[in-house]
């Protein structure tokens, strides 16, 4: 394999202050298991899946407890033995309640896990290994947590020719990519040989960005000698790199239509932690029950990288790591770029939670909004090529209408824009403002119609 | 359902959770800095006047900021330093000699009537400095005309009068290449407005800007190539003199490149570039016109033409499908 250097750059983009130097060394390590789970059904993107138990139950190991239920939607497994407690909402990290599976940890693991029979991935037939990625309940770990079974389906009439790796981890603070890729590189070569195989043989392109050179070095050694069209792609350091439509132009100078998916383009992005769960799925017969967290911020006393079952509550993460600093003032689940802050710890993890940052009053800040002076940076770092200050005006001024001329369904809410906002104002939040109306109303006039034609 | 010690611990907000740490009055204290090689150059070639004039520019347009505000029943703004900025740049635009009080007229029309009416920094679609400077060349004409060889210590100069004034009258017999004119241009040598005549500062402060990426290179680049080639063309005055006199460097380095008052795309700064050096150049050119000099003017024009231009120049979205 070769590494290239990425030749392509995308508009705008910005420079935030990475700090991963504060877990970047520290290896992945286990946690004990808490006392309890919460583990929602609502893991991925799209639909919940459907809850198979219900109170007083035992599950196994692995046991599914939560079936795929729709198109996109994927399965939900027991990260451990144990009894279900309860089956209620709970809120989760992104503020939405969902029903939760409450589960009593036992205090025996030692009982036969529910897994699935290994698959040797050389002889298993394509339904086979679809199959289980479907079964084990694989999603994109990186952070929109997009069912991988969808991906490597493609429509009859499109075919992958580029299958890219995303191992950007531009977000500051977080390392569990980074960790993942150093300690984990052989399962993530055993997955993409799976996934390859799976899309037919594209061509594959692992895009890590230039600040990871201990990655790029473990990558190189462990697909040293893979066979056919296999490229690491180098890219510059710059956020969002890790955006899957900015990361396909930045290694194959493609750009996807806009409301389109990559294969659109011929192309599949995967985040690297899930190329390495497809790997254990398949090889192993594991279904995704467990992820690599990276627990950081000043306001942590250890900052560490955790693999913790799915489910484990903030709480518990944090008391792993040694517990908060004095004066937290804010916790956010995922990175300071996109990740949701919450308001308590009573929240769990789930398949996308890359990382859980604690920040005291230093590292938040507060702001009052001023005018736009219009000096254009949020257009500049735009990576959607959007007008941000003019959008965020007409949003402020409730004129929806205006803001979706300018387009502002193609925001992919990466917070450059707020980022670089000199006079501090929210045009993110107007931009997500402004598309969750739009939205609205696109459900609200599709209600209407269904009401019309049942009515005829 | 939640432990009752779980109520809300943390603040919640809305992503990104990370700034760079820019603001508006940071963007305005490096302004100030990248003028102050021209105010010293001011200082050096006109005496130390030029100071009373700027600090009381300075001073109108702040205590005129603050009234506004308080008439508005809004916050204070003075915070920001826009307000300096504006009086800063009306006293770079001033001739050394105008009366002290003209000038405090000057600061309190730019922040009033061409800023807090239309709801202050943000809201003026004319540059208020500018606006300001206008009002007074059409009430004070004179005076603002007028320059006297006490305002000047340059030993060597080209004449009393303004190089632009020079070639308006067409001094026919004057051999514009001369080396020697050339270098009095850039160093500043020369009679005009405090802020103006010396190219060497002026350019000292736009690298400094472009250099805390306050300003980018489109409008001062589109706005003097465009001077510098429409003066090769008609011949005569060799371009370089155009490009140096009178306000043509702080005008594209400061005036024309104002956030508020241009186009806000990098499509739409060249073209306000370039209709800034078209305009400045037929003024400056026009047989029937009046005027030496065509800066402020063009960019007063040009500043109106920004909505339009914004209209007409905004981004093409990342994978925008034609429909």
């Amino acid at each position: 394999m070769k590494t290239v250097q990425s030749a392509f750059k995308f508009h705008g983009g910005v420079h935030p202050q990475y700090n991963k130097d504060l877990a970047a060394s520290k290896p992945i390590e286990a946690m004990p298991l808490p006392k309890q789970l919460v583990v929602s059904m609502s893991q991925h993107l799209g639909a919940p899946a459907k809850c198979l138990v219900k109170k007083g139950d035992a599950v196994a190991k692995g046991q599914l407890i939560g079936e795929r239920n729709g198109f996109i939607s994927a399965n939900v497994h027991a990260p451990v033995a144990g009894t279900v407690a309860a089956v209620e909402p709970r809120m989760g990290p992104t503020g939405g309640w969902v029903d939760a599976v409450i589960l009593d940890v036992a205090e025996d693991q030692s009982g036969a896990p529910a897994f699935m029979p290994p698959l040797d991935w050389k002889s298993a037939s394509l339904e086979d290994l679809l199959a289980r990625v479907n079964d084990a309940g694989i999603c994109g770990m990186g952070g929109a947590g997009f069912p991988s079974v969808v991906k490597l389906s493609p429509p009859p009439d499109k075919h992958c020719e580029y299958l890219i790796l995303n191992g950007a981890e531009c977000e500051p603070y977080l390392t569990s990519d980074y960790r993942t890729m150093l300690e984990r590189a052989d399962r993530i070569r055993v997955g993409v040989e799976i996934m390859r195989k799976i899309l037919s043989g594209p061509a594959v392109r692992i895009a890590v960005e230039a600040n990871k050179p201990e990655a790029i070095d473990a990558l190189m050694k462990a697909f040293a000698d893979i066979e056919g069209n296999v490229e690491l792609v180098v890219l510059p350091v710059l956020y969002p790199q890790g955006s899957e439509k900015h990361q396909i132009y930045a290694t194959v100078k493609r750009i996807v239509p806009e409301g389109a998916l990559p294969i659109a383009v011929g192309c599949v992005v995967e985040n690297v932690g899930t190329v390495a769960a497809i790997a254990d799925a398949v090889e192993k017969g594991i279904p995704l029950i467990e992820r690599v967290t990276t627990v950081s911020g000043d306001g942590v006393a250890e900052p560490k990288n955790v693999r913790a079952p799915i489910g484990t509550r903030y709480a518990d993460l944090v008391a792993f790591c040694g517990g908060e600093r004095p004066g937290v003032r804010k916790v956010i689940s995922g990175g300071p770029m996109m990740g949701f802050n919450v308001p308590h710890l009573e929240i769990a993890t789930t398949k996308t939670t890359s990382g859980l940052l604690f920040f005291t009053s230093a590292k938040v800040f507060q702001y009052t909004s001023n005018a736009c002076i219009n000096c254009g940076r949020c257009v500049r770092a735009c990576p959607m090529q959007l007008n941000p200050a003019y959008i965020c005006s007409a949003v402020e001024s409730n004129d929806i209408a205006a803001a979706q001329k300018m387009d502002v369904m193609d925001c992919i809410e990466c917070g450059a824009c707020s980022f670089g906002c000199p006079a501090y104002r929210d045009i993110t939040q107007n931009c997500r403002r402004a598309k969750a109306s739009i939205r609205a109303a696109a459900a609200a006039a599709k209600a209407k119609a269904a009401t019309a034609n049942a009515k005829k | 359902m939640l432990p009752k010690q779980t109520a809300e611990r943390y603040i919640l907000s809305s992503s990104p959770h990370a700034h760079a740490d820019a603001s508006t009055s940071r963007i305005m204290l490096d302004v100030i800095i990248a003028l102050l090689p021209a105010l010293g150059c001011g200082v050096y070639f006109f005496g130390l006047r030029v100071l009373l004039l700027t600090g009381t520019c300075i001073a109108a347009s702040l205590v005129t900021e603050a009234l506004c505000r308080l008439a508005m029943k809004r916050e204070n703004t003075i915070g920001d330093l826009s307000a300096v900025v504006t009086g800063l740049l009306l006293a770079l635009n001033l001739p050394p000699d105008l009366p002290v009080w003209m000038a405090a007229l000057g600061g309190a029309f730019a922040i009033s009537v061409a800023k807090q009416v239309f709801g202050g920094l943000g809201y003026n679609p004319f540059n208020p400095a500018l606006a300001a400077r206008a009002f007074l060349l059409i009430s004070f004409t004179g005076p603002m005309t007028t320059w006297t060889e006490s305002a000047w210590r340059g030993a060597d100069a080209v004449t009393t009068a303004t190089p632009l004034a020079l070639i308006k009258k067409g001094a026919e017999g004057f051999d514009w290449s001369q080396a020697a004119i050339l270098k009095d241009l850039f160093l500043g040598n020369v009679n005009g407005c405090i802020g103006e005549v010396s190219a060497l500062a002026l350019l000292i402060g736009a690298v400094y800007l472009l250099a805390r990426k306050v300003i980018t290179w489109h409008i001062p680049v589109s706005f003097l190539a465009t001077v510098f080639i429409f003066a090769m063309i008609k011949g005569g005055v060799p371009p370089l003199v155009h490009v140096l006199s009178g306000g043509c460097v702080i005008g594209a380095c400061f005036m024309a490149t104002d956030y508020v008052t241009s186009p806000i795309t990098a499509r739409g700064k060249l073209i306000f570039g370039c209709g800034c050096g078209l305009l400045t150049m037929l003024i400056r050119t026009a047989p029937t016109g009046a005027y030496p000099e065509g800066v402020s003017f063009s960019i007063l024009i040009m500043n109106g033409l920004t909505p339009l231009i914004n209209r007409f120049t905004q981004p093409k979205p990342f994978g925008k499908v034609k429909k």
